[in-house]
């Protein structure tokens, strides 16, 4: 029995040092939400980490709604959203750090160039079901949806003025990339993703296309220029006053250092 | 006096670890109740079966009918059950009476290389070859079709090899009495090798429709996860794992509920599922 109990205390020990081991002198931040943000706060906390290398950030994705809850709860210093902030949320601090356009996307053997937002309202409600009623093939519109949660779908409703209950999909994908391989995978298929997922995709010889909204032609210059009608704003939350290292890190993402990551990632940013 | 000291230690240990094992399952159940007690809590409990769509995030008027996803969930299992089942078992038969012994060993080693593909691959191959090629025939692809052949071909191998080891055991005395009765090869196999395997092969089936009914990678991408009862298996479906997978990130107070409320519902099906093989499992397989 001697034996078990020094095996218990050792282990419980040695369970007690590791917790303890690294907290004392690292400068701990953890950042959750949006997995349209995260990379780009990813890549930022990176170089971040290499000139002050007391610093431990912790970038989480699990979307903008993960990114607000975590932010209220504490449970995360900062939150990642892309999307501007509800009338609910206003006890929350949204600071912008770029932005980011949704566009609608097809297969790109699809001839169709441009749509409006009367046809994507018809086509997401099930209106028009045909591509022949657009002006394109006569073959039936696949409509990609995406799942409940995502800011590209709160986004993209706003734009289109539709309520979650109104759109009749015939598949619902949750990531970018899921949407984009499902349209990729299909030549009737329509769905919407972010610009900048979308233009390095297609960039990188994936069989999409992306289409023009209202006439103005889905790019990043587009979406800097403010002339595409369907944006975003990527934020980061945070909940009243946050820990010294966490403001110092906050100062870094809104400052200019950051445009050269938010343009890899194919953003565009606010700050020169 | 050395022995029961051990035998002492062993217990306390093998106790610790069987207490471990059987609380988890009570914590995770314990859990999931506490994550849906909201729901239980505020009436909002039978609506998950009078609601007839889902559409908990609907600003104008939220509905939160699990019925089509809880059929969803039935049907790409009973689908896959029905591709792998006789598949599986008409294999190990092959294996087992047919097959040069010089191949068996390569069979065997192809099975479980198949067993061993992580799921998300499957899903991938699904979504990339199998959705366009359902597409062309009728669209949109993600369909019902496409989650029972992903699933079908993902549990193949757990039935096909424990169906192996079921015929493997029939007592040689039974096939050797078989052929000096001059009984032909179909007949033996027929009458005698599958009836004798049944309980095992029964076994390795449920065990992979159960692992069917939890899947959750692979089926996701190529389901369609349209929660509405499907009018055909061109149509999608979206099983009970892809909403929570889907959602669960991503959503907030009462939405994260109803999602805890799902998955509760889900294990006690399979509770429920499973307590009824218990209950009506052949004898022969328990003295097994």
């Amino acid at each position: 029995m001697k034996f078990i109990y020094k095996l218990i205390t050792i282990s419980v020990a040695s369970l007690f040092a590791i917790s303890c081991q690294d907290s004392a002198q690292d400068e701990r931040i953890t950042l959750t939400g949006s997995s349209t943000v995260a990379p780009v706060v990813a890549d930022a906390a990176k170089a971040y980490e290499a000139s002050h290398p007391e610093y431990r950030i912790d970038v989480q994705t699990g979307g903008s709604s993960r990114g607000i809850a975590d932010a209220k709860s504490g449970l995360a210093d900062m939150g990642m959203i892309s999307r501007a902030l509800k009338e609910e949320e206003s006890d929350l601090t949204a600071h912008r750090i770029a932005v980011d356009g949704v566009c609608v996307i097809t297969h790109d053997t699809n001839p169709i160039e441009n749509l409006t937002r009367a046809q994507l309202i018809d086509i997401y409600t099930g209106k028009i079901s045909n591509w022949k009623d657009v002006g394109g093939p006569a073959q039936e519109i696949v409509v990609v949806n995406k799942a409940a949660g995502r800011a590209t779908l709160e986004v993209f409703l706003n734009y289109v003025g539709l309520d979650s209950a109104d759109v009749q999909a015939d598949v619902v994908a949750g990531e970018n990339q899921q949407a984009i391989k499902t349209v990729a995978g299909n030549e009737s298929a329509i769905g919407y993703v972010s610009i900048g997922a979308a233009a390095s995709e297609a960039d990188a010889g994936t069989a999409i296309k992306l289409v023009s909204c209202d006439g103005v032609p889905a790019s990043t210059a587009s979406v800097a220029s403010g002339e595409f009608p369907i944006t975003r704003p990527l934020q980061v939350v945070t909940l009243g006053e946050v820990s010294p290292a966490a403001a110092a890190f906050l100062e870094y993402l809104k400052s200019s250092q950051i445009n050269d990551i938010i343009e890899s990632h194919l953003y565009v940013p606010i700050s020169n | 006096m050395c022995r029961s000291r051990i035998d002492r230690i062993a217990e306390v240990f093998l106790g610790a670890a069987a207490i471990l094992a059987g609380g988890i399952v009570l914590l995770i159940v314990g859990f999931l109740f506490y994550g849906a007690s909201p729901v239980l809590q505020s009436g909002e409990f039978p609506l998950l079966f009078t609601d007839r769509e889902w559409q908990p995030t609907s600003d104008r008027e939220p509905q939160f009918g699990i019925v089509p996803m809880l059929v969803g969930s039935v049907l790409v299992t009973v689908l896959a059950g029905s591709i792998a089942v006789p598949l599986g078992v008409a294999g190990a038969v092959f294996h087992q009476f047919y097959l040069p012994s010089l191949f068996k060993k390569w069979n065997r080693r192809a099975l479980e290389l198949l067993a061993g593909v992580p799921s998300v691959v499957f899903g991938f191959w699904g979504l990339m070859v199998l959705v366009p090629a359902i597409n062309r025939m009728h669209p949109p692809g993600q369909s019902l079709l496409a989650a029972g052949l992903v699933l079908g071909l993902m549990i193949l191998p757990m039935v096909a090899l424990t169906s192996q080891v079921a015929l493997d055991s029939v007592p040689r005395e039974h096939l050797q009495a078989a052929a000096g009765l001059g009984i032909g090869r179909a007949s033996t196999i027929l009458r005698i090798a599958l009836p004798c395997a049944r309980p095992g092969i029964g076994a390795g089936a449920v065990l992979a429709i159960a692992r069917a009914v939890g899947e959750t990678m692979a089926v996701v991408m190529v389901c369609g996860n349209i929660a509405n009862l499907p009018g055909s298996i061109f149509d999608p479906i979206r099983p009970i794992t892809s909403t929570i997978v889907l959602e669960m990130g991503y959503a907030t107070e009462s939405h994260k509920a109803l999602l805890y409320t799902a998955g509760l519902i889900l294990v006690l099906v399979i509770a429920a599922l499973a307590g009824w093989l218990a209950f009506h499992r052949n004898p022969e397989a328990v003295a097994k």
